[in-house]
């Protein structure tokens, strides 16, 4: 078997510290001039697949892949820093409803991405921490018929076998698969590194693909309609006590001892 | 007359569900009396996951019939256990060991099966890592795009569910034909275990191949109360600085009150806790009765997982830390001398 084929699918997010703020037309999160990076899961994803390169696996390479609006190319250009050699951009209008991708709509266009790519394994995050849906990985194993290993923390691949050790409720479970496979990481499965400056400036030279969704079939639009966003109702400020007795009265108080 | 006009509008509605293709579903309260809810409910070793139950009182708030459905060796058994649940009309169930571990290679085209055959609109399960790992699986074989994580039902179609950590609330309307849905357990109290009378049914067996192989599992064992469900939890954070501090302060805390344990990420990343006791978006979603807290400034990430606890304790050293701004109850002050006093002052009442 020549080297792996290794895809890595990415999504553009509003950066994990940045505290989202529902506008005012209770219509989505305001996304407009607000802090974007590559969602945090999928850091790992890059990171996991270059290690593999790294671990003497024999990859052939790594493609990362988006589909996002303009702005989106910035994270391909951070994976391909990380070590990915190539990527593609599915270049999507944000003020256009048709072009609002779901996980459906996603794992669709990957399984063309998969087929027309060649790929042996693809490694996704667990969720993406915008739409916390947990969803695109399964979907995708599930159109293309693969085996699937979700929220892996610890991933082996000897020829063309893969052991993953998955984290699951109570602990962890360990499962054996063979090649091709859909992979989701999870926070454990490694430390992401940072891209260093001559990788950004190496970066910048490797190939980034653009695309539209009509370089691909079917039908991607969404099947969700959003009726509104809203703020969490808030918390109730409450007090600060003394010291511990205070505590111990105070819960009593509100019935919670 | 008038009641001939009715049923034509049922065979109407009846028709349209039975399109293959995606069709919009009209609103009509006709068809609300059409609409039954399969909820998967999980197993372990032949015995029925309660926590899972929380998909039986989701379906309960849809209105139409609620039936169950397990896989497993012992299926049958369970599925009697299951009987007696609240709300339930009906438990289809699956005998074969080839679904014990609930690999989605195989369980999703025999839930696909037993979709297909059964008719039914709502597919629940809760939002475990079961329900995660699966749930979408049978999604994508049913070309519908799940909802993940719901919290509240507003119709038929109309869901409701945290995005971004929980920092907005979105309402949803689903205009697919078939609805797959997770659900919050949080949100969703299990309904009683007893008292219930639903008929069990054998359902059809598909056999999937399934290539994936599951080879091992270590699981935390544990007697305390399941984090997940328990009514009280104690949970530290970096605060603690070494897994030995975590170990010699949480436990007798958390046995003092009855308490489930649980960690931040901060404390789980550093190794002082185990991964599954990690409460936060990308951990474990809790809501209890109380959540003290020692040691945990309250990130974004963390609040995901615990804002809805009725009660909020806090112990932190540090005045200014998010934590206090959730926390009904905070205590400025070093957790090494608070919580070993709050543990012998709980013990001594």
């Amino acid at each position: 078997m020549s080297g792996l084929r290794i895809l890595v699918p990415i999504k553009r997010v509003i950066d994990y510290a940045v505290k989202p703020r529902v506008n005012r037309a209770q219509t989505a999160v305001e996304t407009a001039s607000v802090k974007h990076s590559m969602n945090p899961f999928d850091e790992l994803s890059i990171e996991e697949a270059v290690r593999l390169r790294e671990r003497k696996v024999p990859v052939s390479e790594i493609l990362a892949w988006t589909a996002g609006p303009a702005k989106a190319q910035d994270i391909l250009r951070t994976a391909m820093a990380m070590g990915a050699d190539r990527s593609i951009h599915v270049v999507t209008d944000e003020k256009d409803a048709s072009s609002q991708l779901e996980p459906l709509g996603v794992a669709k266009l990957l399984q063309q991405v998969v087929q027309s790519e060649k790929t042996d394994l693809v490694i996704l995050g667990k969720q993406s921490i915008d739409d916390d849906a947990c969803q695109t990985g399964q979907m995708l194993a599930g159109l293309l018929g693969w085996s699937q290993a979700t929220q892996a923390s610890k991933v082996d691949v000897e020829g063309d076998m893969v052991t993953v050790t998955r984290e699951v409720d109570g602990g962890v479970e360990t499962l054996k698969a063979k090649l091709p496979m859909v992979i989701t990481t999870d926070l454990r499965l490694n430390e992401p590194r940072y891209a260093s400056l001559p990788n950004i400036m190496k970066a910048k030279k490797k190939p980034l693909e653009k695309k539209t969704l009509k370089d691909y079939e079917g039908d991607f639009s969404a099947r969700l309609k959003t009726v509104k966003v809203t703020e969490p109702p808030p918390r109730k400020g409450g007090v600060k006590v003394e010291d511990v007795d205070g505590m111990i009265s105070k819960l009593k108080e509100l019935g919670a001892l | 007359m008038f009641s001939a006009a009715r049923q034509s509008v049922l065979r109407q509605a009846r028709t349209q569900l039975r399109r293959t293709q995606p069709t919009t579903i009209p609103q009509s309260s006709a068809l609300s009396r059409l609409l039954s809810t399969l909820a998967v409910l999980e197993q372990r070793e032949g015995k029925l996951n309660v926590s899972s139950l929380a998909a039986v009182t989701a379906g309960g708030k849809l209105g139409g019939s609620v039936i169950g459905f397990v896989a497993g060796s012992g299926g049958k058994a369970v599925a009697e256990e299951a009987a007696k649940v609240q709300g339930l009309e009906k438990i289809i169930y699956v005998d074969n060991a080839a679904y014990d571990k609930g690999l989605p290679e195989n369980y999703a085209p025999l839930l696909v099966e037993n979709i297909k055959k059964g008719g039914f609109t709502h597919i629940l399960a809760g939002h475990s890592a079961f329900g995660k790992n699966l749930m979408p699986r049978i999604a994508a074989l049913l070309d519908s795009q799940q909802i993940s994580d719901i919290i509240a039902i507003e119709g038929e179609d109309t869901f409701v569910r945290p995005i971004y950590a929980g920092n907005a609330i979105m309402t949803v309307q689903s205009t697919d034909n078939t609805k797959i849905i997770t659900v919050r357990g949080t949100a969703f109290p299990p309904p009683a275990t007893e008292g219930g009378s639903a008929t069990v049914e054998e359902g059809v067996d598909p056999k999937a191949e399934c290539p994936t192989e599951w080879v091992s599992e270590n699981l935390a064992k544990s007697d305390r109360p399941d984090l997940g469900s328990a009514e009280k939890v104690v949970s530290g954070g970096r605060g603690l600085k070494s897994k030995e501090e975590f170990d010699r302060l949480m436990p007798p805390l958390a046995d003092a009150l009855g308490a489930a344990i649980g960690a931040s990420r901060a404390a789980v990343d550093s190794g002082f806790a185990d991964n599954s006791l990690q409460v936060g978006q990308t951990g474990k979603n809790v809501a209890p009765q109380l959540y003290l807290c020692a040691g945990i400034s309250g990130a974004i990430q963390h609040l995901a997982g615990m804002k809805d606890s009725k009660v909020i304790a806090a112990i932190n050293k540090d005045p200014d830390a998010p934590i206090f701004q959730v926390a009904d109850v905070g205590l400025v002050g070093d957790l090494f001398d608070k919580v070993p006093e709050l543990t012998e002052k709980l013990k001594s009442q």
